[in-house]
Order: C-alpha cells, then structure tokens, then sequence
C-alpha cells in the first residue's frame, strides 16, 4: 500500500537579491516522483548536494513544491503551516544527519519523548506517559530504560542520540519516517545497529521508510529499493540488488565504480571523471550529459523521459530508451 | 627504508576535568615511498598522531613521552620533536607536508592559488627565479588535474574537488619525501574522491613520496593503502598490509570493523558490527580498552594490556595472540 507519494516534485530556491541583481534560482529538484509502502524501506540514493535533503523537506512538507504535489494515503495535501501542519507532522516523521543538532542540550530524554506524546494527545496520564516513555526507549534498545530516561543529551554516544531522535519520531505514531543520512555522522562501528533497528522498525510496524544516503552499498542492504539521484532529477529505480549488481543507467554505474571497495577487482585507472554541475546553471538535456562516457547527440538538447526496464525497474536514458 | 620512526609518542590534552591521553605509546613505522592507511574511530587519536609528527600541536595539546626520527635520503637523520623554529621551517614543505580535510581552511581564502604556491616556493626554494617559480606553479597545477588558467583565481572560485587538488598540489611543491593526508577526500562526492585518490597514486610512483593517508572508512584505506595501522583509543591495535588485514584481520576490533561495512558486491554477507561505543579516553578502561566491546574478551583481558608485538605479516596488541608472537612470525620469515 502506498502510503506517501510525491508526484513531479520540483524545487526552485531563489536566491536573496545580490549585489549585482537578481541571481538565478538554484533548481534543486526537477520533476522527481516517490512512493513509499507501508512497512517497506525505499532508499534515495545521491552525492552531496544533488538535492536529497530537499525532497526530504517536500515530502514533510517543511515548505512548498514550486510545483508538484505530495500525496498522504492518496490525498494531495497541502500543510505547511497552522492545524494542518501539526496533524500531517503526527503522521509523517523525519529525521536528520546531525544527532546532535537535534536534541535539546538542556533537556532530559524523558522530556524529549513525553513532549511529542503529551502534544499529540498519546498519554492519558503520567504514569501513562512513563510508561510510554519506557516503551519507546525499550523499541530503540536503549536499556535499561530507567537510567536512560534521565540522561541529558550530551552524556549520550552519538548512536544513543540517534536513537532517542529515532524513538521521538516514533512517540507520535507516524506512518511514514524519512531518515536524511541518518547514520553518516556516527561511526562505523555503531552504524549497523541504529540502521538495523530502522529496518526492524519498518518490518514490525508498518512503517513505510525513506533511508536517504549518499551510501550505495548500505541501500543495498537496509532497503528493497534504491532511487538514484543526479543534479536534482531522478536517473534510475529498482529492486535493490538488481540495482547494484546491473545498474542500467551510466551515472549509476560511475557511481558503483566509485564506491570505496575493498573486493574490487578491476585495477586502478587513471581517469577524470568531472565534477557535478551547478544546480544555479544546469546542462541542458539530460544533466549528465557532459561527464557520460556514451553520450548521444540527442541527450545535450532533450530531457530523456522514464523508459521502462520491467521488474520494477525504470531509467531517464535515451541510451536506455534506444534499446 | 624506514624514513620516519615513532616510537612510544604519548600526546595529552589537558582539561578541567583531567589529561585525555590522546594518543598513548605509539610506535610505529612509515616506509619510503609507502602510503600507510591509518584507521580508527572519530576520536582515536589519528589527528593528534598526524600532527605530532607534524608538529603542529598547539596547547592543551602536549607531548608527554617518545620520538619521532626522520631518515633522509643521504642517511642523515633529524630528531623531529627537537627541531628548533628555523630547522622546522626547512623540514615543513621540503620534508613533511599535510594535506587537511578542509582545503578551504589550509587555503587562505584572499590570496589567489598560484601566489600561494609562488609564497610557499620563494619561501623555501630561494635560488628558483620568478619565472622559475611560475613555471612550476602552472606544472604542479596541470599535474592535479587543474587547468593552468586558474593561477590567477581564488580559492571559492574552485569546488571542493578542485581546492582538495590545489592543497594537494601546494603539498607536492617541494617535492617532499612525506605527505600526511587528514581525511583529505572525506568531504567530496566519491567519484571526484576516486578521481583524487588515481591521482595520488600516480604522483606517488612518479616522485616517490610516501603518504599518511588517514581516514575512518577501512574499505577505501584497504583499495589504496600497502599497509594499514588500526587505532583504537589512542593507541595502535594493529599493522598489517592492506590484504593481510583483509583477508585475515588479526584483531578483534579490526575483524569488527571490517563486518561493520555493507560490501557493494558479492554474496550479502551478515554483518556483525562491534556492540557498544568507543570509551572515554579521560578514564579508558583498564588492560585492553577495547575489553568491554570484545566478543573473544576473556578473564584476564581488563587486567593487562597487551602490547603490540610482531605477528606473521604484522604486529597485533591482542592477548589471543601472544601465543603465536615473534616466534612464529620467526620461523616463517625463514
Ligand atoms: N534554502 C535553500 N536556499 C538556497 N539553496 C538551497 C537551499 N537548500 C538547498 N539548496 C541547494 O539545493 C541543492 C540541493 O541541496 P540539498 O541540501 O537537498 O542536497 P543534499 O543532496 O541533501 O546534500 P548533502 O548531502 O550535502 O546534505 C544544493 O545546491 C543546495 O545548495
Ligand atoms: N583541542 C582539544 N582539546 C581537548 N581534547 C581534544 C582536543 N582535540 C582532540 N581532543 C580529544 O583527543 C582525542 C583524539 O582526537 P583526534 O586526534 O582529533 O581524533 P580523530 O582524528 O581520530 O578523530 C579525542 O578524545 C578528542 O576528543
Ligand atoms: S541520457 Fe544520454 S547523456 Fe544522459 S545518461 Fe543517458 S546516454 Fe548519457
Ligand atoms: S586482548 Fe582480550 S579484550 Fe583485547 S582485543 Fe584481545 S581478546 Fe579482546
Ligand atoms: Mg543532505
Ligand atoms: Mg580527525
């Protein structure tokens, strides 16, 4: 069941007058669609900068789509702000990169977490807030629970912060958690257990999941699908492991060669790839045209449209398209 | 061929609440022309490491025991810690140079790219003339991939990938012998990384320069790096090349990290992790720090520390391995 679309997203920012006019508008995201499922995790997969946290901000309505609509169980909503706003925020969670940005550094986890139940309507009582405080702290394995519950954030691991961030989102029953990049800032070592508990919480709750990361590998395992993004638009989508092992679209593929990978077997080249555009002054076309290795004639003018690889897969290509 | 030596370096920061030992009696080994990986956690001492050797501690930051020796080329040796201020500008640059994760703070944001690479080359290579010198600036650039043209541009002109190349071409300038690169791709898309790290390599071969290449991403160190140190809470747990701590991590700490990391291909292997978080380095835990988080820990792990001894094709500071310690490795090398 799909539980949260965006249809033709699109984002422009302008910029604030310069000093030397009006800039351009910096088109962060161009005509992107998601659709998450209730009890599945979709990856949205991208470098720095091509836009991901931007479709994060539309998809929970942080501000309007220049264009686009977002879609709850079917319905466009529009909530930015106001009642609308509070009642989309009780079913459409996010959670952010920085564990440490995000929680209040006077206050003690348990108020981190009664907050949103008390707002929402979840606690009838305080020993039923404690209650639910323990049982939200007990889904995100921060046991025992009694002494966690009095922990001020700065005497938290950076993976003990994600998860009461985790276990905040979760105090108002969302059905829909969007996760940017949340376990880029914590170490190796703990990144394993915060993304296992977001796929058990997926698994066990029904929650439909977005794991937003620049990490290919890790989309790989956590999520059934990957969407992959370029410079704003959307290049490519698949069941994961297809994905990753025969990826159709060349962007996909650069990225997957780029990797980090330790069981690479192919030697080192010597080869330079480019750099990503400006999101301010785009190439025409499709956006990766100047740095594709198969470029055609076509892609410098035209906007390749969706071509359909069957699976569950698709791709913006004309290479693809060609076939 | 070694052309540094660490031995037993102990570096604190001192604070209100006590010394953070941030790294502890390290010693350790930088071949010529070699690039060493250096791995660990946010916070396992691999800066503080990097820029003791460097010297470019600045208090608290204090180094409390050990040495550090530099071998030249023509075997004469330079004690690094009792350079005196004239000795160490000519060791910085022509020796030694560092390549920071920020380019954009090594870069000095007003002054353009090629009269940062003439003030490093009129500073410490007084006998090249300025045409001299502006010949080598357009030669180091073209080398990094950079267009010659942007001599005359300012550092926020460029983009990150193309700043993290002029730090490094800046680093290449004197031809050192050393380059200590600080998570200097870790801020980049990885396709501008992998660009950066094929370039690297290719310099290397060309000049012969050996690289301290540090970073906490294991699977990027294991692609590029001969041989690899692992540290956990200031101190190194293990050395090894590249493939040895692949294929046969020694360390249980280094075995966990590497079954930390979700593989790009191949079968989807379970991933183990390491439970828990590294320790507080003001009060670490006793006998082997990393006791607490160690699945193979047994009785007598929190009561000694075990030290770094030699191993086949490395050193490891694990009881589990003692027994099969500088005999062993002995009987094989023969
Ligand atoms: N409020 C804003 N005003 C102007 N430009 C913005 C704004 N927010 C984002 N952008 C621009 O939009 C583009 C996409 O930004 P976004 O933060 O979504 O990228 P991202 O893929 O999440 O990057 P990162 O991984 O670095 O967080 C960038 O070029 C960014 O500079
Ligand atoms: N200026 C400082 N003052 C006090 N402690 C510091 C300072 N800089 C680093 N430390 C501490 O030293 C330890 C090692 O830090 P660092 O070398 O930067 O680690 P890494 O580079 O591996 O992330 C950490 O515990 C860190 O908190
Ligand atoms: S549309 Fe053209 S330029 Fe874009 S990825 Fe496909 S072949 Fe390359
Ligand atoms: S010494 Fe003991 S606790 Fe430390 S790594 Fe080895 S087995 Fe584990
Ligand atoms: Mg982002
Ligand atoms: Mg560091």
């Amino acid at each position: 069941m799909i539980v949260l679309e965006g249809r033709n997203l699109t984002k422009h920012f302008t910029a604030a007058r310069g000093r030397w006019g009006r800039r351009p508008p910096v088109r962060a995201v161009e005509d992107v669609s998601l659709a998450l499922r209730a009890g599945r995790v979709s990856a949205l997969v991208g470098e720095s900068g091509c836009g991901k946290s931007t479709v994060a901000r539309l998809l929970a309505q942080v501000y309007p789509a220049t264009s686009g609509d977002v879609l709850l169980r079917g319905e466009v909503v529009r909530a930015h702000r106001g009642a609308a706003f509070r009642s989309y925020r009780r079913q459409v969670q996010l959670i952010f990169q920085d564990p440490f940005a995000s929680l209040n550094p006077f206050h003690r986890v348990r108020y981190h977490l009664a907050r949103p139940l008390r707002v929402h309507g979840h606690a009838k009582s305080d020993a039923h807030e404690r209650e639910l405080v323990a049982e939200l702290l007990e889904r995100v394995s921060l046991t025992p629970v009694d002494q966690f519950m009095d922990k001020l954030p700065h005497e938290l691991s950076g993976g003990q912060r994600q998860r009461v961030a985790i276990a905040r989102a979760l105090a108002v029953r969302p059905v829909a958690l969007i996760a940017d990049e949340p376990v880029s800032m914590l170490d190796v070592s703990i990144r394993l257990g915060v993304l296992r508990l977001l796929e058990k919480l997926a698994d066990e709750s029904g929650l439909a999941l977005l794991y937003i990361t620049h990490d290919i590998a890790s989309a790989r395992y956590f999520a059934e699908d990957i969407t992959v993004m370029y410079a704003g638009r959307l290049v490519e989508s698949g069941p994961a492991e297809a994905l990753t092992q025969a990826a159709r679209h060349p962007y996909t593929r650069l990225l997957l060669e780029s990797a980090p990978d330790p069981d690479r077997v192919t030697p080192r080249e010597r080869q330079r790839h480019g750099e990503p555009p400006s999101l301010a002054d785009p190439p025409g076309g499709c956006r990766f045209h100047p740095r594709c290795p198969v470029a055609l004639p076509v892609c410098s003018t035209t906007v390749p449209g969706r071509t359909e690889l069957g699976d569950g897969r698709w791709t913006h290509c004309w290479e693809a398209a060609g076939d | 061929m070694n052309v540094l030596e660490v031995r037993g370096l102990g570096v604190d920061y001192q604070s209100a609440t006590g010394a953070v030992h941030a790294v502890a009696d390290v010693t350790l080994d930088l071949r010529r022309g070699e690039i060493l990986g250096l791995a660990g956690e946010s916070g396992s001492g691999k800066s503080t490491l990097a820029n003791a050797v460097a010297r470019l501690l600045r208090p608290p930051a204090a180094i409390t025991s050990g040495s550090v020796l530099y071998r030249r080329r023509d075997g004469t040796e330079a004690d690094v810690l009792a350079l005196g201020p004239k000795q160490l500008r000519a060791f910085r640059w022509k020796e030694l140079a560092v390549v920071f994760q920020s380019a954009m703070n090594s870069l000095n944001p007003v002054a353009t790219i090629g009269s940062q690479i003439d003030d490093v080359l009129r500073i410490h290579a007084p006998d090249l003339s300025r045409k001299a010198r502006a010949a080598r600036a357009a030669e180091l650039l073209q080398r990094v991939g950079i267009n010659a043209d942007r001599l005359r541009g300012y550092p926020h002109e460029l983009s990150g990938g193309m700043r993290q190349r002029a730090a490094i071409a800046i680093a290449l300038a004197l031809n050192p012998e050393i380059i200590i690169m600080d998570e200097p791709t870790t801020a980049l898309d990885v396709v501008v990384q992998r660009d950066i790290l094929h370039e690297i390599g290719a310099l290397r071969e060309e000049y012969g320069f050996a690289v301290v290449f540090i970073t906490h991403d294991l699977s990027l160190l294991m692609e590029i790096s001969d041989r690899i140190a692992v540290m956990y809470a200031g101190r190194v747990v293990e050395v090894g090349t590249a493939r040895a701590l692949r294929t046969a991590p020694r360390h249980p700490y280094t075995e966990g990290l590497l079954r930390s990391f979700p593989r790009l291909r191949g079968p989807r292997e379970e991933l183990l992790g390491i439970p828990g978080t590294p320790p507080d380095l003001r009060s670490p835990p006793p006998g082997c720090a990393f006791h607490p988080r160690c699945r193979h820990a047994f009785d007598g792990c929190a009561d000694e520390r075990p030290a770094l001894l030699p191993v086949p094709g490395g050193e490891v500071a694990c009881r589990l391995n003692e027994g099969a310690g500088a005999d062993t490795a002995a009987r094989e090398a023969s």
